[in-house]
């Protein structure tokens, strides 16, 4: 058994995930850096696309392709329509306050979880993808007449999977011209830097920062789309992405938009290539303690600049 | 905080010898089902008060007693489990891991503050329960495992026994409440609502900040360690779902409903919290959305608890 095919092999994996996780950790760190708050029902959020993608397909029922396309442009949207209500109804009232903040959504956590649960079910259910044709990776080998390419079994991927990784790079591109290069980046950018400033040159502060929330949790909701045809739609699914994106935002420094994405594909590939070759459970204590590590002695993170 | 007043400390340990009497009453009168929960209810708020002594009174706001808990509870059963020791070493085992890991958290976690210290306990516990399950040999992970009836005996007194048990939990109780109170009432308890109110001046003031955090943290930890190996012991089981996030925000819940930084809202607050699931779960089995509106609707409209109101609004002497 040669290692080469299944480090390529962890390698695809893990950039699935990275993409996955990029989109999520960012809307984490686009919420903490603009509104200084940390957002314990993201994965929720992620959970909350799923589902609705599920609800969605099946609503059109259709061909694959449609149903999915759909639940991409619909899904998200709604789940981050959801978040700005939730922003309005909650957060605003207890004023931004850090600590309040997170006691407020974990309640909001269960609340999301549990209204699920009692609507959706406690089934897994899955969206069939809009294509799906199974691709072998070639690898190369010595033979006698020099280099070869030759098709190790079962070393393959799906052209859903390629597709998810370069729907996530296209969508990266979009948040960083967003932000950069646009007046909804400018003002989000003020208000980052100085609220009370911001106001005073007359942001709308509070509107500002239920975009911010809702753009957060649409950014979780679409990962969650791009992941559901992988990955079954469940009430509890939400829970793993949530640990991994703070990994990712705590790694990448809280706030760095690049370190985010430089920490997601770090952790992402990290995390396919030790499942291929370890247990699961054993990756996630080596990746919580490392995180802890990480905010005791090195709280801007690997990236970052600033502290908390 | 007016304890300093002669009148006020009587009261005050009136009040808490009262509520301790009354739960003695309650033994003779209450039906079997309600008699077994409000032993329960008992330890868990001992878990609760260790909770407060870290949030309520020095505003440390912690996301990984769990893990304590947990410490206590496996300190207790694998001890008895696997090395065949007896109830009252046992529990010392779960005492002594409870301090332990509660002076190591302490040591690493309080380098960081605010939001970054949650985070961190966050992890701490989320480590600890992955190990709980990594190593399924010997807890059983998820499923956990039965302490037999015979291992249940602590000098000769069986503690499987309904009345027995309500009897424990109720020393427990009482312990953990004038452990409480003393602390409130001496000057480290003091020192550290100071902390609570304005690290800057109590540190400006010639307090050692760390070391006074630091005993908050082990003492929190020890008490919740307490209340896990009491509850494996009592109740017969452990398992790997005591140190699941679930069980880290249970205290923060139970402590925010009775009230932050009062020695009796933990108890208030967990009563409330058992009844209200234990009734709502007769209805639907997602019994945890109770909790989650209980979080917000007290988040929003109700910050200082249930106690905490009634000290703000009527008894302004309650400890």
């Amino acid at each position: 058994m040669e290692l080469g095919p299944y480090l390529i092999l962890g390698l695809l994996e893990g950039l699935v995930t990275a993409a996955v996780l990029s989109l999520m950790a960012l809307g984490l760190s686009l919420v903490f850096g603009v509104m200084r708050v940390v957002n314990v029902a993201h994965g929720e959020f992620f959970m909350v696309g799923a589902v609705l993608a599920w609800i969605i397909a099946n609503a059109v029922d259709s061909h694959p392709a449609v149903n999915f396309l759909a639940a991409l442009l619909l899904a998200p949207p709604a789940t981050a329509l959801l978040a700005a209500i939730a922003d309005r109804l909650v957060l605003k009232r207890v004023a931004y306050d850090p600590e309040r903040t997170i006691v407020a959504t974990i309640g909001l956590l269960y609340i999301i979880q549990q209204v699920t649960l009692m609507t959706y079910g406690p089934d897994a259910r899955p969206v069939e993808a809009p294509f799906n044709h199974r691709l072998s990776i070639p690898f190369v080998e010595w033979t006698e007449s020099g280099m070869a390419l030759y098709w190790p079994w079962g070393l393959g991927t799906t052209s859903y999977k390629l597709a998810v990784i370069g729907a996530a790079v296209l969508l990266l591109g979009a948040i960083w011209l967003l932000m950069t290069r646009t007046r909804i980046g400018l003002v989000m950018r003020a208000t980052q830097l100085d609220s009370e400033m911001a106001r005073a040159f007359a942001i709308p502060v509070d509107r500002v920062y239920a975009a911010v929330f809702g753009l957060g949790a649409g950014l979780a909701a679409l990962a969650g789309v791009l992941i559901v045809p992988i990955q079954q739609a469940h009430y509890l699914m939400g829970h793993d992405p949530l640990l991994l994106s703070f990994i990712v935002v705590i790694i990448g420094g809280l706030g760095s938009l690049p370190g985010t994405v430089v920490a997601a594909l770090l952790i992402g590939i990290s995390d396919g290539m030790i499942s291929v070759f370890f247990t699961p459970t054993l990756a996630k204590i080596i990746a919580t303690l490392g995180v802890a590590f990480v905010l005791i002695f090195r709280p801007q993170g690997l990236f970052g600049r600033k502290g908390l | 905080m007016s304890v300093f007043f002669g009148s006020d400390l009587r009261k005050s340990w009136t009040l808490h010898i009262g509520v301790i009497m009354l739960l003695f009453a309650l033994q003779f009168i209450l039906p079997a089902y309600h008699h077994g929960n409000l032993a329960r209810i008992m330890v868990l708020t001992c878990y609760a008060m260790g909770y407060n002594i870290l949030f309520g009174y020095t505003g440390l706001l912690s996301l990984g007693h769990a893990l304590f808990f947990a410490s206590g509870m496996y300190g207790m059963s694998l001890t008895v489990q696997h090395l065949g020791w007896s109830a009252g070493p046992a529990l010392l085992a779960g005492l002594v891991a409870g301090f332990a890991v509660a002076l190591a958290i302490g040591l690493l976690a309080l380098r960081t503050a605010g939001v970054a210290f949650m985070i961190v306990t966050l992890m701490f516990a989320q480590a600890g329960y992955l190990a709980a399950l990594y190593f399924g040999e010997y807890t059983r992970g998820d499923e956990g495992f039965v302490i037999q009836q015979s291992f249940r005996q602590l000098a000769g007194i069986n503690l499987a026994d309904p009345t027995n048990r309500y009897f424990a939990a109720l020393i427990l109780f009482a312990i953990c409440v004038f452990v409480s109170l003393r602390v409130v009432q001496a000057g480290f308890g003091r020192v550290l609502v100071a902390i609570r109110e304005n690290e800057e001046r109590t540190r400006m003031l010639g307090y050692d900040i760390h070391r006074h955090k630091l005993a908050a943290v082990v003492l929190s930890g020890t008490m919740s360690a307490a209340a896990g190996a009491a509850y494996g012991l009592l109740f017969g089981y452990a398992g790997a779902t005591f140190a699941s996030v679930q069980y880290s925000i249970f205290p923060l819940l139970w402590v925010l409903l009775g009230g932050a930084g009062t020695i009796l809202g933990p108890f208030v607050g967990t009563l409330f919290m058992f009844y209200l699931i234990d009734l709502s779960s007769g209805l639907t089995t997602a019994y945890m959305l109770i909790a989650g509106f209980a979080l917000v609707m007290l988040t929003l409209f109700a910050p200082q608890g249930l106690v905490g109101e009634l000290r703000r609004r009527a008894l302004r002497w309650l400890p």
